[in-house]
């Protein structure tokens, strides 16, 4: 029995900051255990070597020209979203429904693409393109926003069951525009190309990484240099702060929402009209969940979001590369992905607390 | 309608609630305690896999053995054709094996065996998705309980961990058994689609609708009961609720708050994950595809505990009510359909499909509106439901 004024074995204490160092150094020990971490768990199931497993990930990633652009592609969409739900989860609003807004700026997309694809030329129609998606984008956004705002309805729930809403309206526009009953679109404007991202220099996808750098840029400045972003830091610090300094908090949430889902919007512009100029129920493809971990690891700074937007697309494709080189199955990458997530998830609690010993602190019983 | 349409959409709707009742129930208990788990696809996706996977190596351990036992019963001096599957399996387990060659008579065998063990199948399996979910509940509380990770992105990565896991599992163990849709625990399963004699045929269409399910659905039914009971009459019920609504109370009243988080969330998972062992086993039969279908349903588990205001009692009917509306396009009257089809400006009656599987969704969403409207305080979520609880942190 341990007596009662004896101090527990292990104490906690919130820390107040950390050196910017330490901080990183944690992340890149929490990263290195979970890649040792998983390369034991497929040495276990596969009895592979986990260096070649390794080697091979890399080279399905950046092994020849073609794949690092694909990385950087599907880098540049997961970014674009993350980067859209940082104001949101800046102010403590629990955007899940990105995969909704993602979709919803999809159908417009692809609706323009279709109905007004041979009216305009491409740049104006690219103009608005980006512009509905971003409008329908927003508007998904909104609705659960406006419900927060005026009866605080629990918007992580709403946001969630938005999604599934836009599911089914993706179903249903793709058996609209179906013609022949196979329940898919098929590529958009084949032969024309109408409505497709323009390649620049020859490289086809560097229109996508031009507009979302961009916008990364711009949610930087906003969120860190403007009143606006400041008004989002309050709010989400505590909504009754906001209060007493007379920040409106109805109008920061509306406001904020609809910033959040219209960049999610372009971004389902991006992936219709610049990647796969097709649009399905799979449009989205649970980026909208996987950006919430990317812009919540990152702490809402869209310049560290292109680190860990890379790091997740690296698995991705990595573990791609590894099912058809040894055989295994692609789902492996969601399984390491999670490990890897676990791991840095759990290492922010050693950036956050402060573990005190008992015996650590020499004479210090006060 | 015809009856025989309306029995096959109030059957097909009760089979499809069970699998979300159980999820429901599970993630109810976890979230009373302030745990807003979004991990719940992903559990769902453990349970199922953790089941199939067991019932499937035991399946095949069981063959391996049955076929050596035969081979050292034909080495000892024995024909073959003596084999008697039941007497000589008794006789051979239990002895040393020496080699491993397969004969015909072990292969009839091992099918005798497992026609008669289709219920050792059935106990396998549910431990083995009790403890594949629990396990996912654990990592879950250890991360947003004991090291205070953020609850819904641990959720979301949950999500993703398990249903990378099951389909990782899944396809390997497909083409461990030959292919693409090879694997099949049929003889289990069918065990678990084992209605209850006499009463499942009785009383003519009565029967047909209510006690012709698989046994395990009665089971699920009594679980949400028992739940119910808990949460409401019983004092650690009571303790998990004060938990959930305000932490620091419940700390300070003396409650174990750590304890009762890891409690709930890991019984909590391991009973939604119940949910994902009913769909592999009874709803498509011991199979698995690689479809994401758990994940839907996992989602619509979700929406369950909002529709049914976080009680339990309310996910039995709730959960039907939603499997009413996810199959309402199959059996919705033609002249509805085709006003609906002309109200839209849809050409084909078969597009509305789309649109009908919206309605459980926004049926939740309009009652998650209503009961934030409405602020009647037994209606609403647990109130600290989503924040870690540090104690100094006051």
């Amino acid at each position: 029995m341990a007596s009662p004024n004896r101090e527990p074995l292990v104490r906690l204490v919130k820390r107040s900051s950390i050196p910017l160092w330490q901080s990183i150094l944690v992340r890149v020990a929490a990263i290195i255990l979970s890649l040792l971490f998983s390369a034991v768990i497929i040495t276990l199931i596969t009895k592979l070597d986990p260096v070649k497993v390794f080697t091979s990930m890399y080279n399905g990633a950046f092994g020849l020209e073609l794949r690092t652009w694909n990385t950087i592609r599907d880098m540049m969409l997961l970014l674009c979203i993350a980067v859209g739900l940082a104001p949101a989860f800046k102010m403590k609003f629990w955007n899940i429904g990105a995969e909704g807004q993602i979709l919803v700026g999809g159908i417009v997309s692809a609706a323009c693409m279709i109905s007004i694809g041979d009216k305009l030329p491409t740049a104006l129609l690219l103009i608005v393109m980006a512009l509905i998606s971003a409008v329908a984008g927003a508007i998904w956004g909104l609705i659960p926003a406006i419900f927060k705002a005026k009866w605080n309805t629990n918007e992580t729930l709403f946001t969630l069951m938005m999604n599934y809403v836009a599911i089914q309206l993706t179903s249903f526009m793709v058996d609209v525009w179906d013609k022949k009953g196979s329940h898919s679109v098929g590529v958009i404007n084949q032969t024309t190309r109408t409505g497709w991202f323009p390649p620049i220099a020859e490289k086809q996808y560097l229109l996508n990484v031009i507009i979302v750098l961009a916008l990364t840029v711009i949610m930087f400045i906003y969120l860190k240099k403007t009143k606006q972003g400041y008004e989002i830091a309050v709010v989400g610090e505590s909504e009754n702060t906001a209060r007493y300094a007379g920040i409106s908090v109805k109008k920061v949430i509306l406001r904020t929402m609809l910033i959040s889902g219209a960049i999610c919007g372009i971004a389902g512009f991006i992936e219709v009209a610049g990647v796969s100029h097709t649009i399905s129920v799979n449009t989205a493809g649970g980026r909208g969940f996987t950006a919430i971990i990317v812009a919540w690891l990152a702490k809402f700074n869209t310049f560290t979001m292109i680190l860990i937007s890379l790091l997740l697309v690296f698995l991705d494709k990595g573990a791609v590369q590894i099912a058809t080189d040894f055989g295994l199955n692609e789902y492996a990458s969601e399984m390491v992905t999670g490990i890897i997530l676990f791991f840095i998830l759990g290492s922010e609690f050693f950036i956050n607390y402060k573990l005190i010993f008992r015996h650590s602190n020499k004479g210090g019983k006060a | 309608m015809t009856l025989a349409s309306f029995i096959s959409w109030f059957t097909g709707a009760f089979v499809f609630g069970i699998v979300i009742m159980l999820g429901c129930v599970g993630e109810t208990l976890t979230e009373k305690s302030g745990n807003l788990n979004l991990g719940v696809p992903g559990i769902m996706y453990l349970g199922g896999i953790s089941s199939l996977s067991a019932v499937f190596m035991t399946q095949l351990r069981v063959r391996e053995m049955i076929a050596e036992a035969a081979a050292v019963f034909v080495e000892a001096g024995n024909r073959a054709q003596e084999w008697v599957p039941e007497t000589g399996l008794l006789k051979f387990l239990t002895q040393p094996v020496t080699s491993a060659i397969t004969v015909k008579g072990a292969e009839a065998s091992y099918r005798v065996f497992f026609d008669f063990n289709g219920w050792i199948g059935v106990v396998i399996a549910i431990v083995a998705a009790l403890i594949g979910a629990a396990f996912g509940g654990l990592i879950y509380s250890f991360l947003t309980v004991t090291l205070r990770a953020n609850q819904n992105v641990t959720g979301l990565t949950l999500t993703i961990f398990g249903s990378g896991v099951a389909n990782f599992f899944g396809g390997s163990l497909n083409k461990l058994a030959g292919g693409v849709g090879q694997i099949s625990v049929a003889t289990t399963s069918t065990a678990f689609r084992t209605s209850f004699p006499w009463i499942s045929t009785a009383f003519g269409k009565v029967s047909e609708l209510l006690f012709n399910y698989g046994f395990f659905s009665y089971i699920a039914i009594v679980i949400a009961i028992i739940a119910h009971i808990y949460l409401n009459k019983t004092r650690h019920g009571l303790n998990l609720r004060a938990v959930g609504e305000n932490p620091a109370t419940a700390d300070a009243a003396g409650i174990n708050v750590t304890k009762y988080k890891y409690l709930a969330t890991c019984i909590g998972a391991a009973i939604s994950g119940l949910g994902g062992l009913y769909f592999v086993m009874d709803y498509i039969k011991g199979t698995w595809a690689n479809d994401g279908s758990i994940e839907s349903l996992g989602w619509l588990a979700v929406a369950l505990v909002i529709f049914t205001k976080w009680k339990p009692i309310n996910a039995i009917w709730g959960a039907f009510v939603f499997g009413l509306c996810y199959w309402v396009y199959l059996y919705m009257p033609q002249g509805v359909s085709e006003i609906l089809a002309e109200l839209f400006g849809v050409q084909k009656i078969s597009h509305l499909q789309s649109l009908y599987k919206m309605l459980p969704y926004i049926v939740t969403i309009i009652v998650l509106i209503i009961t934030s409207l409405r602020k009647k305080r037994e209606n609403q979520p647990p109130q600290s439901l989503g924040l870690s609880y540090f104690r100094e942190d006051r």
